[in-house]
């Protein structure tokens, strides 16, 4: 009877029925794109931390920032010498970004902490390379008084000026990453793929070879098998990188050695990249490097991602807490007004269910038939609002609207891609003025549906709980009422 | 047998207190046949609802077969209105929702009965108030007599001791009326039920034995000596 009861009244009241999911269908719609759009934001914050750090990077472990002692590092400078003339000259002033390094040691240290799964150190480097020649002035004399006056006037001087001396020079500046190539999975070259040629051999860990990103080897011209040259050592192009996702780590990978040898900083890293063995441990693990390794800076993701600027972030935002509280509101709304309209049919219903108890219908009873046709409702609207959810998160998947992440301090000033290198604090250096573009995606995750899901049966079972607390208050007395 | 001893309703509402009964004294013996008259507000209704176990008198006794309903709790109080008393109200009270068949099955379904001996016992009490073709049919496709049998034979599906009637033909037109009250008393007669019925309607009433009278909440009873 309980079946056929709550059939017929779904069926024959279906309007009324239909008001209920409606309602709930909105709210759980809401929650589900909230939740997809912000999963999407997170995914795509992600791919921007990724770009940086590599995959699976939990944190990276600094030299903690001190004022740059004098002598250390510095300004760039340059010399040439002056005597080839008309000679094209080249120069290259290698330096450590950031200008703070770690002793290679430092990675043994973090990788025996609690709860580290891996380290590895990388040195990045900021090459800037000057290309030119100088050329030395020619004295032309004055053609009007030649010879003639040095022939005929005693004491003359001859007349004339230099012409044409100066320099022309080219500056640019590239980024280089030494690698470790014993531990290919960690740090920030695994945040591309290689697509030409092939990766560093663990074999290699001082050979002569480098890994070219794709976007700067098309800007040189450069292909597998050429070879560039830095203060004088030539490398060979074995593979070309492309990033998943936004820009590159660095324009041209080297073996660490090779690296460390041009930066004459032997035995030195700029980073530690740390894969923690628990991701919840995170902060954990952080506080545990930070205590026992003086003298470190370490930087999670979620440092960084407070680092992100930009509409992603804005959006990020807005997903976080205008979206929440708006499907919350939603959602508290919907219940409530299931619940009233639920508890207001029974009103309706007085006579009906004080009929059934005259007859005998024990109160529980009564109540789980309301409830019964509540938590149906429920069903019913969670149904259609996964539906319009699913619909509202594919939407977004197709029209992917474009986000941009600014990394770094503020923008850090005019951005880290010209020839000057930006001095950030030496944890996000590397992030400094960073701007990816990134499409926004709205993946549904189970996670959300089965959330949904429950959205909805809790819907019907709060409208069931007004509904049935009524119900259960009915009188069998109630049966005799005249009035509807 | 009912046996009732100083029977006083009250009903408050807000800071008044309507006395709806004042102490009623009433035997109905088993198979007896009571017919309620008296004005609107009388207290008719709230005397049959005593009687069915509706509700709890402010004080007094209702003893049937010796068991005080007024002492009785609640879960036994709705066992025994789902065992042995039959209700027929004014306006039918049917589920609008469920068809005839269904509706008379509401009253099985608190005694657990199978579900194919319910829809047997259904569909025979329909037959038995003459309306074995129409079983399907929602009370929104039935007349108002047609729903007040289907509201008959959900009273006697059961085959309650007690039969309570408030006012079964007060909604019905003169033509219907005559027709109810035949089937009513077939059924009385069939069934050796106790049978108290609420009525306005003095043809009626002039065939019954025995009339109360209910004005201001007290009663007063007459034999009918022309009684048929
Ligand atoms: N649930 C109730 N609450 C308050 N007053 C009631 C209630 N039921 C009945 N009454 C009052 O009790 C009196 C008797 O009512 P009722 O038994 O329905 O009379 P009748 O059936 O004779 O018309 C009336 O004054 C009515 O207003
Ligand atoms: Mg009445």
């Amino acid at each position: 009877m309980f079946f056929t009861y709550l059939r017929r009244e779904l069926r024959r009241r279906r309007k009324a029925a239909l008001v209920v999911a409606s309602g709930l269908a909105l709210g759980i719609a809401l929650v589900i794109v909230v939740n997809s759009v912000s999963a999407g934001m997170n995914q795509a914050q992600d791919k921007v931390l990724q770009s940086l750090y590599g995959l699976g990077t939990d944190m990276t472990v600094t030299k903690a920032a001190t004022a740059p002692k004098a002598g250390e590092g510095g300004r760039p400078r340059f010399e040439f010498g002056a005597k080839d003339d008309g000679k094209e000259q080249s120069s290259d002033r290698v330096m450590v970004q950031g200008f703070q390094t770690l002793a290679a040691s430092t990675v043994d240290k973090v990788a025996s902490q609690k709860g580290v799964a891996d380290a590895v150190g990388g040195l990045s480097l900021q090459v800037m390379k000057v290309d030119g020649q100088f050329k030395r002035g020619q004295f032309k004399q004055d053609p009007g008084s030649g010879g003639a006056t040095r022939q005929g006037g005693p004491g003359g001087e001859p007349r004339g000026r230099v012409e044409g001396g100066g320099a022309s020079f080219d500056v640019n500046s590239y980024s280089v990453y030494g690698t470790d190539v014993t531990k290919a999975g960690l740090g920030p070259r695994t945040s591309s793929k290689i697509t030409e040629g092939r990766a560093f051999k663990t074999s290699e860990a001082d050979a002569k070879v480098a890994v070219a990103d794709a976007s700067y080897a098309k800007e040189k011209k450069l292909a597998l098998g050429d070879s560039v040259k830095i203060k004088g050592v030539t490398y060979e192009v074995v593979g070309i990188a492309t990033p998943d996702s936004g820009d590159a780590a660095a324009d041209l990978y080297l073996p660490l050695k090779q690296a460390q040898t041009l930066a004459g900083a032997k035995g030195k890293i700029t980073t530690v990249y740390v894969k923690a063995t628990d991701s919840q441990q995170i902060s954990a693990v952080k506080r545990g490097i930070q205590k026992n390794i003086s003298g470190t800076t370490v930087t999670t993701s979620a440092d960084l991602a407070d680092t992100v600027s930009g509409s992603l972030s804005t959006a990020s935002n807005l997903a976080a807490n205008v979206g929440r509280w708006l499907s919350i509101a939603v959602l508290v709304a919907a219940f409530l007004v299931a619940g009233l309209l639920t508890s207001s049919a029974v009103s309706r219903r007085v006579r009906e269910f004080g009929t059934l108890k005259a007859l005998g219908w024990k109160s529980g009873r009564v109540t789980r038939q309301v409830v019964g046709e509540a938590v149906v409702n429920g069903l019913v609207g969670g149904a259609l609002g996964i539906a319009v959810g699913l619909a509202g998160a594919y939407a977004v998947t197709a029209i992917s609207p474009t986000l941009t992440a600014q990394l770094g301090s503020g923008a850090g000033g005019g951005g880290g891609r010209g020839p000057g290198v930006v001095m950030g604090g030496p944890g996000i250096s590397q992030a400094a003025g960073k701007s990816l573009d990134i499409a926004l995606s709205a993946p549904v995750s189970a996670t959300t549906i089965t959330l949904a899901v429950g959205l909805a049966v809790a819907g019907g079972l709060i409208a069931g709980g007004f509904g049935g607390w009524r119900a259960s208050r009915l009188r069998p007395a109630d049966a005799l009422r005249r009035v509807e | 047998m009912y046996q009732l001893r100083g029977v006083t309703k009250q009903y408050r509402r807000d800071k008044a207190t309507v006395d709806a009964l004042v102490d009623v004294d009433l035997t109905i013996g088993d198979g007896d046949r009571l017919v309620i008259q008296g004005p609107t507000g009388g207290g008719k209704s709230t005397l049959l609802q005593m009687l069915g176990g509706l509700d709890r008198p402010t004080s007094g006794s209702i003893e049937l077969d010796g068991v005080d309903l007024a002492k009785l709790p609640e879960a036994r109080l709705t066992t025994f209105r789902a065992e042995s008393i039959g209700f027929v109200f004014q306006s039918f009270n049917l589920i609008p929702t469920l068809n005839a068949q269904e509706n008379v099955e509401t009253a099985l379904v608190p005694l657990r009965l199978k579900a194919a001996e319910r829809r047997e016992r259904a569909a025979q009490a329909l037959e038995s108030v003459g309306l074995g073709e129409r079983l399907g049919h929602l009370p929104s496709e039935m007349s108002g007599g047609q729903q007040q049998r289907v509201a008959i034979a959900r009273a006697l599906v059961k085959n309650p001791k007690v039969l309570l009637a408030d006012e079964p033909t007060g909604n019905l037109d003169e033509s219907m009326r005559d027709e109810i009250m035949d089937v009513l008393e077939t059924l009385w007669k069939e069934h050796g039920l106790t049978f108290v019925m609420v009525t306005h309607d003095s043809s009626i009433a002039r065939r019954a034995p025995r009339i109360a009278t209910i004005r201001k909440g007290r009663i007063t009873l007459t034999e009918n000596s022309k009684a048929v």
